[in-house]
């Protein structure tokens, strides 16, 4: 039995048919790359996953757990957790404001307890900042901790998404483009910690990405699509050989 | 130079860390402790009407400033307050109860009007609170028999365990003591888990549904929290007047309130509280300097509106982070003597936000 699948995954705008009939499972522990051109459908995947559109047709099942018709603030509750291909920050704080807010499904006291900030409540905060801490470690955050995120350079707010993402103890994580923009080296450097975060951590991932390179090294299996349906899935090397995958996307 | 060294994870969140902050607000909380007995009569009226003033402020500040969602109608929060207060106190209610549930009334009120705000953000949001600051005083004015109508109604004086609070030097101590406890359960609220959901919904919608943030319960919750110190000022403020009439609630209250947390520096509440010293102090002291100026300027009409405008232009152009930036620029300056440099505040590169979606 598959930790996370999506059945028959259907998704119109009007006369746009971004998803059309999509099928896949993953498993635990595995890292799952969903590669293909753009328009494919694949950041509206994770957006059906993370309940950000409804999708027309199919369900969406994690840990025997149908999450089709979740309320969106939900999602993360049920041990999902994501980053988006657009960098959202809180541009307003600083890294650790961000990170601590990737805590908030945890409990840091009633309103009133936090009106008067009682030692509940700041056991909680100090117990927080403990497990952000860790993930600080993790992703090598500790020079930036207090400085606020709307000066760091593009690379490092890309890894405090992911740190923010990790900070809610997610047992699936879902990337979008976690290397867009990176440099070589960046890239390299994140295929490690999505390896930490696969091997130490025990998180199933799933990543869109466009790096063949990251693919390639991070990953389990990938799945290719085109107009909304799969044209491929497997290892990463069988998919790069297929010839209807060249032809749409990786080109010869 | 500091550098913080902190030993533990609750050093990150003590409120006034350093032995000179101590110092200083110690020294401030004196001086306004015996600002009553030391100051003629009229500054201490003066000085209790800023207070009021803050907290009407600090309440807008977490609406706009904290959660970014916008309000015009504030006016109308500070008019129910005051007016539910005056009528529950006509009914005999005891002074402290009948503030507490003039807040909660005009929290209340508050949920109302912020369940639009779930749907209508920026302008629009502007508008629907606009349209009901409008409302409101159309229907203080005809709901003569709660109210007096246009004819206005008197205010009990304030009487706190059989005390008589009336007298300028008792009242300026309430204005003062409410102040205080406003301000700590607001810094208490803004540095736990809401004051940051508050801020996770202002800055990114998106990421907060992403991480369990319930952004249309916070923006209401923001909504019932404003209005509800709003009203506890609008409490306060009735006193203050001594007589209640719909004109005193109008949209120029509203727009004041709002340069105060503009000029005030977004997102602060210490800007609240400096915004909030400096427009409700600025009458005054354009008063004081009329018969400095040539007579043609002097009996200018409209002269105050004027400077009012001339400071909010003169802020946005030159500090848009308002009071509070130039104080931590101040306060930078001073700490890294002599190292502050012209641009340390200067952004970097601000990256495009293109696509997003809500």
């Amino acid at each position: 039995m598959s930790v996370f699948a999506v059945s028959d995954l259907s998704l119109r705008f009007g006369g746009v048919q971004a998803i059309a009939g999509v099928n896949f499972a993953v498993e635990q522990g595995e890292v799952f790359a969903i590669i293909g051109p753009n328009g494919a459908g694949k950041t509206s995947i994770l957006n059906v996953i993370t309940r950000v559109f409804d999708p027309s047709h199919g369900r969406v099942v994690f840990e025997g757990q149908d999450i089709t018709a979740l309320p969106r603030h939900k999602v993360v509750h049920s041990g999902i957790g994501r980053t988006f291909q657009n960098i959202e920050l809180f541009e307003g704080g600083t890294v650790l404001d961000n990170l601590l807010l990737g805590r908030h499904r945890f409990a840091h006291g009633s309103f009133a307890a936090q009106l008067l900030w009682t030692p509940t409540v700041r056991a909680a905060e100090a117990a927080s900042r403990d497990h952000v801490e860790d993930v600080i470690q993790l992703l090598d955050l500790m020079p930036y901790r207090n400085s606020p995120v709307a000066g760091l350079p593009y690379g490092v707010r890309k890894v405090v998404e992911l740190a923010r993402a990790l900070a809610t103890q997610p047992r699936l994580l879902l990337l979008d483009e976690p290397a867009s923009g990176l440099n070589p080296e960046e890239t390299r450097e994140l295929a490690f910690w999505i390896d930490d975060i696969q091997k130490d951590l025990g998180i199933t991932v799933i990543m869109v990405e466009h790096d063949m390179s990251l693919v390639s090294e991070a990953a389990d299996r990938v799945l290719c699509m085109n107009m909304g349906q799969v044209l491929a899935l497997g290892t990463p090397a069988q998919v790069q050989s297929d010839p209807a995958v060249i032809a749409a996307y990786l080109g010869a | 130079m500091r550098f913080a060294y902190d030993t533990s994870y609750r050093d990150g969140h003590v409120l006034l860390r350093y032995f000179p902050g101590r110092l200083a607000y110690g020294l401030l909380m004196a001086a306004l402790l015996i600002a009553p007995w030391i100051m003629p009569k009229y500054v201490v009226g003066e000085l209790s009407y800023v207070f009021i003033m803050c907290i009407a402020s600090l309440g807008l500040m977490v609406l706009v400033g904290y959660t970014g969602q916008v309000s015009l109608g504030h006016s109308a929060f500070i008019a129910i307050g005051a007016y539910a207060h005056t009528w529950l106190l006509a009914q005999g209610m005891p002074l402290v109860l009948s503030m507490l549930l003039a807040a909660s009334f005009t929290g209340l009120i508050g949920l109302v009007i912020g369940l639009p705000a779930i749907r209508v953000s920026g302008l629009y949001l502007a508008m629907v609170t606009l349209a009901f600051a409008i409302l409101t005083e159309h229907v203080i004015g005809r709901w003569k028999s709660v109210t007096g109508g246009f004819n206005g109604v008197s205010v009990n004086s304030p009487v706190l365990f059989g005390v008589d609070l009336s007298k300028l030097q008792s009242f300026y101590y309430l204005c003062l003591v409410v102040l205080v406890l406003v301000l700590l359960g607001l810094l208490n609220l803004m540095r736990a888990k809401t004051g940051r959901a508050f801020m996770g919904v202002r800055d990114s919608e998106a990421a907060a549904y992403g991480l369990g943030i319930w952004v249309a319960g916070y923006k209401v919750l923001a909504f019932v929290v404003s209005a509800m110190v709003t009203g506890l000022g609008g409490a306060l403020l009735a006193h203050h007047v001594g007589f209640l009439t719909p004109e005193g609630f109008g949209l120029i209250l509203s727009l004041e309130l709002v340069l105060m947390v503009t000029i005030g520096g977004l997102g602060s509440l210490r800007g609240a509280i400096l915004g909030a010293i400096l427009i409700s102090m600025l009458p005054t002291f354009i008063s004081r300097i009329k018969p400095l100026l040539p007579d043609h300027i002097a009996k200018q009409f409209g002269l105050e509106t004027f400077v009012f405008g001339l400071v909010l232009a003169l802020f946005v152009l030159f500090e848009p982070k308002g009071l509070n930036g130039r104080w931590i620029k101040f306060k930078t300056f001073l700490e890294t003597f002599p190292l502050y440099r012209k641009d340390m505040f200067k952004r970097g590169k601000s990256y495009m936000k293109s696509e997003r979606y809500k």
